[in-house]
C-alpha cells in the first residue's frame, strides 16, 4: 500500500498516493488543472507550462511535479488563468492554425482551451511561418503549420521494438517532429489512430480519413474541456 | 466630352461589383462593364492541403451558398476515392448530401426572392431606395415576409440536420456522408409545429409562386421586355431530362431549343468548356468550346435550367412548369425577368423533394461510404441556387491536391450579366445628362436577376453603399453621387 499524502488545492482539502503527478492526483480529487503537452499513462514532459501552479508560493508545472505531504497547491486564480491564457494564444500566433478547415476541429484540445480562455482579438502579432504537410508516408500526413511541439507523439507513439515513430528535425525556432521513415515503415492502422488521437492538434493526421466524426459528436461539441473533471474549472 | 459612369458598389448583391459606363462625346452609350474587383484565390490555397479536406475548406469560399462548394468538391473527391461519378454512393449518402443540397436551394432562393428581388418587383426599382428594402417589404407585406424568414429557417434547419450545422457543416466526405438521419430529427422537419414542417413550406412556396404570377399579371409589359435577350442556356440535367440540381449530365440548348450540347459527361467537361481572359477583369468568361467565345457563351440558374430540362419530377413544380413553358410556346425562355418566376418553380421542387425525401426510410441507413480504387483526377458539377458550379481537382499519390479549378455560377453568367447591364445601359442612359437613382437601380435589377454572388465568383466581399462618379474620358473624375 502506498502511503496516502494530504495537500491542499485552492484551499481543498485532497490525498493522493504519495508520488502520484500532482495533475492526476488533482483530476482524483475533482480539480482540473488545464494541460496540453501532457497525456495520461506517457512520461511527463513538461513542454508547454499551461499546467503551471503555484506550490507553497513557487511557479511550478503540475504535470512533472510529485504530491508531497502538506502541499499548498494554487491552481485556478486570476494570475495563473491569466498566464495560461497568454499560453494559449502565444500557441495560435506562433503556428498556422485555421480551425474552419481543420478536421480536429471540435475535438482539438488547443482550440478548446481557447473557447475555455474566451480567446477574441488577438493580443500578440501572427506569426504566419512558412510551413509545410509532410505527405509521403502511405497512411500517416504529418501537418507542421498545426505542430505545436508538444512532443506527445515522440513520448507515446514507439513501434514493436519501441523506438518512436516520430522524430526531431532541425533546431531552435525551426524544430519540426518528422515522421521516421524507418521506425514507421510497418506502422499498424491501430498505431496510426492512436497517434492522430494523442496529437492534442491536428498535425498528425490518417489518410484520407478526414471529417468522418459528424459535428455535434465530436470530443468538446458538448462540454468544455475540463469540464468532466470539474464543472467550473478548478475545484 | 465622353463620360464614364461608375456606379459601385452594387447593393443588395452579394459581395462587391461596380458598374462602368462610357459615354462619348454624343452621349451614346459606347460599353459597358460590370467589373469585378477583387480576387481571393482558393484555387491556389488549397494546392498543397489533403483532398478530403476540400469540401470543407473551399465552402469557405461563399456564406450564402456553402453547401454548393461543400457538394461539389465531395463529388469530385467521390471519384478520387474511387466512390464512382454518382451512383456509386449508397442510398443513403446519396440522398442526406440531396436532403442537404434541396435545402440549400431552398434557403437561397427563398432569400433571394423575398430579401434581394421582392423589394424592386413590390415598390418598382425607381422608388426610394428607403423602402425599397427588406424593411419595406416587411411594411407592406407582413405575411409574406414573415413566411419568407420562415422559409429561409427551414432551409437552414435542414442543412444543420444534414451538415452539422447551418452554416459551413462536414456532412459530406469522400465516398459519403458522416451521419444519417435520426428518427427525431426526421420528425422535426416533417411534421414539426406549424408552420416548420414540410407541408407548409410546399404551401408557402406555391404561395410565393401565386404572388409573382399575380404581379406579372399586372406588370407583364415589364417582366416581359426588361432586359430580354437571346443566348444559350447550360445546366445539368438528370439523363433522362429531367430537372436535377445535384447530379446529372451537361446539357445546352441554343436561343431556338436546339441541342447544341448533348448530355455530355461531368467528367468530360473540359473537352466542352473552355474560359476566355478578359485583360479588364480578374472574373474569366466561359463559353461552349466548338462554337467560341463569340457564340458560345451561356447562362446558367434557375432561367437556364427550366430551359434545358425536359421536365421537373415533382407533380406540383411540373404543374408550373407547364404554365412557364406555355408561355414561350415551349421554346427557351430568354425573358431575364422570368428567372425569379423560374427560381420559384425551383423553390415548390425543392419544398417537394424535400417533403419526398424526408419520408424516404433510406436517410436512417447506416452504411454511409464507399470506397474504390482510387484516382487522380475528379470533376464534380452541381446545380448551385445560381447556376452551375464545377468543382475540378487534380491530386498527387501522396494525397495533396495539385490542381484546382472552380468555375462557379456567377463567373458563368459572366457574359450574360455584362450584356444585360449593356441592354439597360443602352435603352435608359443613352443621351443622359444625368444618373438618376431610377437609372442607377435598372442596372443593378438587371444584374439582381442573376443573384449574382460576387463574394463567391471574386472571392470578394464589400460594403452595401452605392456611390456613382463620372468620370471623362481620361479618367478623371467629374462628379459624384453616393447614397
Ligand atoms: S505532432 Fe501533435 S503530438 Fe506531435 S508534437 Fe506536434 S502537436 Fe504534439
Ligand atoms: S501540461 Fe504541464 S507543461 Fe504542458
Amino acid at each position: 500500500m502506498p502511503k496516502i499524502v494530504a495537500f491542499t488545492i485552492d484551499g481543498k482539502k485532497c490525498q493522493a498516493a504519495a508520488g502520484t503527478l500532482l495533475v492526476a492526483a488533482a483530476v482524483e480529487n475533482g480539480v482540473y488543472i488545464p494541460t496540453l503537452c501532457n497525456y495520461p499513462g506517457i512520461p511527463p514532459k513538461g513542454a508547454c507550462r499551461i499546467c503551471t501552479v503555484r506550490i507553497n508560493g513557487r511557479l511550478a508545472t503540475a504535470c512533472t511535479t510529485r504530491v508531497l505531504p502538506d502541499m499548498e497547491v494554487l491552481a485556478i486564480t486570476p494570475e495563473l488563468e491569466e498566464f495560461r491564457a497568454s499560453v494559449v494564444e502565444i500557441l495560435f500566433a506562433e503556428g498556422n492554425h485555421l480551425c474552419p478547415s481543420c478536421e480536429k476541429s471540435g475535438s482539438c484540445e488547443l482550440q478548446a482551451l481557447g473557447y475555455r480562455y474566451r480567446m477574441r482579438a488577438p493580443r500578440f502579432p501572427y506569426a504566419f511561418p512558412k510551413r509545410g504537410v509532410e505527405a509521403w508516408h502511405p497512411k500517416i500526413l504529418k501537418d507542421h503549420n498545426r505542430c505545436i511541439l508538444c512532443k506527445r507523439c515522440i513520448r507515446g507513439i514507439q513501434n514493436a521494438q519501441g523506438k518512436s515513430l516520430f522524430a526531431f528535425g532541425k533546431r531552435g525556432d525551426r524544430l519540426v517532429i518528422n515522421i521516421d521513415p524507418e521506425t514507421s515503415r510497418d506502422a499498424s492502422d491501430d498505431l496510426v489512430r492512436l497517434a492522430v488521437e494523442m496529437c492534442p492538434v491536428g498535425a498528425i493526421l490518417r489518410k484520407g480519413q478526414g471529417f468522418d466524426v459528424p459535428i455535434g459528436r465530436r470530443k468538446f461539441d458538448r462540454m468544455q474541456i475540463g469540464s468532466d473533471i470539474s464543472p467550473q474549472g478548478g475545484s | 466630352m465622353s463620360r464614364k459612369i461608375v456606379i459601385e458598389p452594387l447593393t443588395r448583391v452579394e459581395g462587391h461589383g461596380k458598374v462602368t459606363i462610357h459615354l462619348d462625346d454624343q452621349g451614346e452609350v459606347v460599353q459597358s462593364r460590370l467589373h469585378i474587383v477583387e480576387f481571393r484565390g482558393f484555387e491556389r490555397f488549397v494546392q498543397g492541403r489533403p483532398y478530403w479536406e476540400a469540401p470543407v475548406l473551399v465552402q469557405r469560399l461563399c456564406g450564402i451558398c456553402p453547401v454548393s462548394h461543400h457538394l461539389a468538391a465531395a463529388k469530385a473527391m467521390d471519384v478520387i476515392v474511387g466512390a464512382g461519378t454518382g451512383d456509386g454512393l449508397t442510398p443513403t449518402a446519396e440522398k442526406m448530401r440531396r436532403l442537404m443540397h434541396y435545402g440549400q436551394i431552398f434557403q437561397s432562393h427563398s432569400l433571394h426572392f423575398f430579401h434581394l428581388a421582392s423589394p424592386d418587383l413590390l415598390f418598382g426599382y425607381d422608388s426610394p431606395p428607403e423602402t425599397r428594402n427588406v424593411i419595406g417589404v416587411i411594411m407592406a407585406n407582413r405575411e409574406l415576409a414573415t413566411q419568407a424568414v420562415l422559409m429561409r429557417k427551414y432551409g437552414q434547419e435542414i442543412i444543420a440536420a444534414t451538415a452539422g450545422k447551418k452554416i459551413h457543416g462536414t456532412g459530406a466526405v469522400p465516398g459519403g456522408i458522416n451521419k444519417n438521419l435520426s428518427i427525431a430529427e426526421r420528425d422535426v422537419l416533417l411534421k414539426g409545429p406549424h408552420p416548420m414542417n414540410a407541408d407548409a413550406m410546399v404551401r408557402y412556396a406555391q404561395g410565393a409562386l401565386d404572388f409573382f404570377k399575380d404581379y406579372y399579371s399586372k406588370h407583364k409589359e415589364f417582366i416581359d421586355n426588361f432586359s430580354r435577350f437571346p443566348s444559350n442556356h447550360l445546366s445539368l440535367v438528370r439523363p433522362d431530362g429531367a430537372l436535377d440540381f445535384y447530379d446529372g449530365v451537361l446539357r445546352a440548348v441554343d436561343a431556338d431549343g436546339r441541342k447544341i450540347l448533348h448530355d455530355v459527361e461531368c467528367q468530360d467537361y473540359l473537352a466542352h468548356i473552355r474560359e476566355e481572359v478578359r485583360s479588364w477583369t480578374y472574373m474569366k468568361f466561359p463559353y461552349l468550346r466548338h462554337l467560341g467565345p463569340e457564340k458560345g457563351w451561356y447562362r446558367v440558374g434557375p432561367l437556364a435550367r427550366l430551359n434545358t430540362a425536359d421536365f421537373v419530377p415533382s407533380p406540383l413544380a411540373q404543374e408550373e412548369f407547364e404554365a412557364f413553358r406555355k408561355v414561350t410556346g415551349g421554346r427557351p425562355n430568354d425573358m431575364c425577368m422570368h428567372t425569379h418566376w423560374a427560381r420559384l418553380i425551383e423553390t415548390l421542387h425543392a419544398a417537394e423533394m424535400i417533403r419526398d425525401l424526408l419520408r424516404d426510410a433510406d436517410l436512417q441507413g447506416s452504411d454511409l461510404v464507399v470506397r474504390g480504387k482510387r484516382e487522380a483526377e475528379g470533376v464534380g458539377i452541381i446545380e448551385a441556387p445560381r447556376g452551375t458550379l464545377f468543382h475540378h481537382y487534380r491530386v498527387s499519390p501522396d494525397d495533396q491536391i495539385v490542381m484546382a479549378n472552380l468555375i462557379v455560377s456567377t463567373t458563368n453568367n459572366n457574359e450574360p450579366m455584362n450584356r444585360a447591364v449593356n441592354n439597360v445601359a443602352r435603352a435608359l442612359m443613352t443621351k443622359a445628362k444625368e444618373i438618376t437613382e431610377g437609372m442607377m437601380n435598372a442596372v443593378e435589377v438587371a444584374i439582381r436577376a442573376y443573384d449574382p454572388c460576387l463574394s463567391c465568383a471574386t472571392h470578394a466581399y464589400g460594403s452595401m453603399a452605392l456611390a456613382v462618379s463620372l468620370c471623362d474620358a481620361s479618367g478623371n473624375v467629374i462628379a459624384q453621387r453616393t447614397r
